[in-house]
């Protein structure tokens, strides 16, 4: 037994060395039209395993990209339930502040309100109001831009800054203009400019302001009318300086849960909620997430098995237009498995191939492109994810099929008859 | 060397039974030179299948060198195949992608020969046959008889027992076919052991031995002077 072992290894190796002989010639004297085709196909094939998962799961993950980076940063502490505002904010700031881990943060007053806009030029009190509903909100504008760069997404106008006391900035969702949809019972602000003067109201105080911007983010801010901390606090008469959130930006690599974690045993969590971005998401985008996810990898699935059946189609169709050849091969003595390994090897060679032009079309060219003009949907800014960890497991799996459906018609084809493949007889 | 013992080969297709091979019996000695001849049909290239290894007689023994191969697996009889035969087709059967020195080059990388001394025998080989100057050409880009001797050099890199050359000069117009059998003699003269399918009578009358087959049987078996 421990004789013949390595004679039997030494056996494996010289078919394998001769499959690599055989399989090298064949391709490199092969029509280049036929190996450029079938490498092409390899290359959508990767390519609608890789792009097709990441588009769906794109659309979601632009989704939730949009919300880390323009709402909720990486921790999002809030009020508890059943409380209106979180108790002790400036104790809390405090904190945040003095964490090493901390990049920016951007405290908020929030309390729910309306503008209205025409309101000079009414005729009749039953005539109905140019108002919005939606929430209100008192910022820190260069606290709320270091944290979300919210002033990159004014799209007419311009962004708040600390002396803008009389002026408003209004979510893209409250206007006519950028929200065109006819839903019963909501109503959207027309006509409104930038400049105008409008009606702000909050619980029961009314104020007069001048419309700064407007702003779409594609998130839950495009619903807000944003103004300074200053102005909201006299607007709610809140003196005590008790915001209703903190958005906490940490640096770059920061594990957020040990942030968390820190803020928990500092004692924040007695008087507010602390949720990592992610935590704080609505629980249909997740939901819708998941949901894509899986669909994107039926769709890659079926994207596998037809990848294998054309490399079952090519391979077969090689081995049996050879079929003569090969029996010749087995005639004179070479035995299946080097012939086999050929029919592997070249199929692999296809795989591969198609494989490095799929990973150069997507990290080259996709990627960058669609990070650079993501797709447009109304409810998010779509992406394409093709993180390097899951494209490279995309990429095994077809190799592994490629693999299987390479040796299975080339097993087929050698073990015909010897002298019936050679004479060509079925 | 070889032995043919009561060989028989039946071709079953339904109800009709054709007896190709019908109880043949003949040895030959190293160093023969051995023309197999007959009509179409008479069952030569059936037997020349028989001894080579590449079909299953339908009973009977086959030995080569005294050992009986008819009862061994298809592993040990490839392994027969590469170490002790050589074959020369008809149609030459070369591999279209490789050029005439990677067809002779296949079978010693096989053997285990390394590149180099598997380069250096099969170099060798054709130029024994007068090829030396065409080892890089594909089969494509060489004629008939140049393709026929590469098969020949193929056929007798390794050192094998014996050659089984099946109407080496079928395709091959008078010239060309006139140099085949003169490699075949060379070969033969340097003590190689030949096994010769032909129906040409003045190529067969080139061996030592020329047996003559009738319907599966052998007719006569005479030796040339």
């Amino acid at each position: 037994m421990s004789i013949l072992r390595p004679k039997r290894f030494k056996h494996l190796g010289r078919s394998l060395s001769l499959g690599w002989f055989l399989a090298y010639r064949q391709v490199r004297r092969s029509s280049p039209f036929t190996t450029g085709l079938i490498v092409f196909v390899m290359t959508l094939t990767f390519l609608n395993l890789v792009v097709v998962r990441g588009v769906l799961v794109g659309l979601i993950q632009g989704s939730t990209d949009v919300y880390k980076k323009y709402y909720a940063g990486d921790i999002i502490i809030s009020s508890l339930p059943k409380k209106d505002y979180i108790e002790n904010s400036s104790n809390i700031v405090n904190i945040v502040a003095g964490l090493p881990w901390t990049e920016s943060y951007s405290p908020r007053y929030i309390q729910g309100g309306s503008v209205e806009a025409e309101y000079k030029i009414k005729l009749r009190q039953t005539d109905s109001p140019n108002s919005a509903g939606g929430l209100v909100e008192g910022i820190d504008p260069v606290k709320e831009d270091q944290t979300t760069h919210l002033s990159n997404k004014v799209v007419e106008g311009s962004y708040l800054t600390s002396s803008d006391s009389d002026s408003i900035l209004i979510g893209a969702n409250m206007l006519k203009k950028y929200t065109n949809v006819d839903v019963p019972g909501l109503t959207l602000l027309e006509r409104v400019n930038i400049g105008d003067r409008v009606r702000v109201t909050v619980g029961d105080t009314v104020r007069e302001m001048t419309v700064k911007g407007f702003i779409q983010t594609k998130t839950d801010v495009d619903q807000r009318i944003v103004m300074l901390d200053s102005t909201m606090r006299n607007l709610i008469g809140r003196g005590d300086y008790n915001v209703d959130e903190i958005a906490v930006k940490l640096k770059p690599k920061t594990d957020v849960f040990l942030v968390k974690n820190a803020l928990l045993q500092s004692g924040v969590g007695n008087t507010a909620r602390v949720q990592t971005a992610d935590e704080a998401l609505p629980s249909f985008l997740i939901d819708i997430k998941n949901t894509f996810g899986l669909l994107g990898n039926v769709v890659g699935s079926i994207g596998l098995v037809v990848a294998s059946i054309t490399i079952f189609i090519v391979i077969f169709i090689n081995a049996i237009t050879r079929r003569k050849y090969i029996g010749i091969l087995k005639g004179i003595g070479i035995n299946s498995t080097a012939i086999e390994f050929a029919y592997v090897l070249q199929s692999v060679f296809y795989a591969l191939l198609g494989i490095m032009f799929g990973m150069l079309i997507l990290y080259g060219f996709l990627v960058p492109f669609v990070t650079a003009h993501p797709i447009k949907f109304p409810f998010s800014d779509g992406i394409l994810v093709a993180e390097l960890s899951s494209t490279l497991i995309r990429a095994g799996l077809l190799m592994i099929a490629t693999l299987i459906a390479g040796y299975i018609p080339a097993r087929i084809v050698v073990k015909q008859n010897t002298l019936d493949a050679i004479l060509g007889r079925n | 060397m070889i032995e043919a013992r009561n060989i028989t080969k039946r071709f079953e297709s339904g109800d009709s039974v054709l007896l190709a091979l019908n109880d043949v019996s003949f040895k030959v000695e190293s160093g023969e030179f051995v023309a197999i001849t007959g009509r179409s049909g008479s069952g030569k290239s059936t037997l020349m299948y028989q001894l080579g290894l590449l079909d299953h007689p339908s009973s009977g023994e086959i030995y080569i060198d005294g050992e009986k191969v008819t009862e061994m697996e298809t592993d040990e009889l490839t392994k027969i195949r590469l170490n002790s035969l050589g074959y020369v087709f008809q149609d030459y059967a070369l591999i279209p992608e490789l050029t005439a020195l990677e067809n002779v080059l296949i079978p010693l990388l096989m053997q285990g020969l390394s590149q180099e001394a598997a380069k250096e025998k099969a170099v060798a080989s054709l130029s024994r046959i007068g090829l030396a100057d065409r080892t890089d050409h594909l089969p494509s880009q060489l004629s008939g008889g140049q393709q026929q001797r590469v098969s020949i050099a193929r056929a007798v890199a390794h050192n094998p027992k014996i050659i089984f050359a099946d109407e080496p000069t079928a395709n091959l117009d008078s010239e060309s076919s006139a140099l085949v059998l003169k490699n075949f003699l060379e070969l033969n003269k340097e003590g190689q052991t030949i096994l010769m399918v032909t129906h040409e009578p003045e190529y067969a009358k080139m061996a030592h031995r020329v047996i003559t087959l009738a319907d599966g049987k052998i007719l006569s078996d005479i030796r040339n002077r």
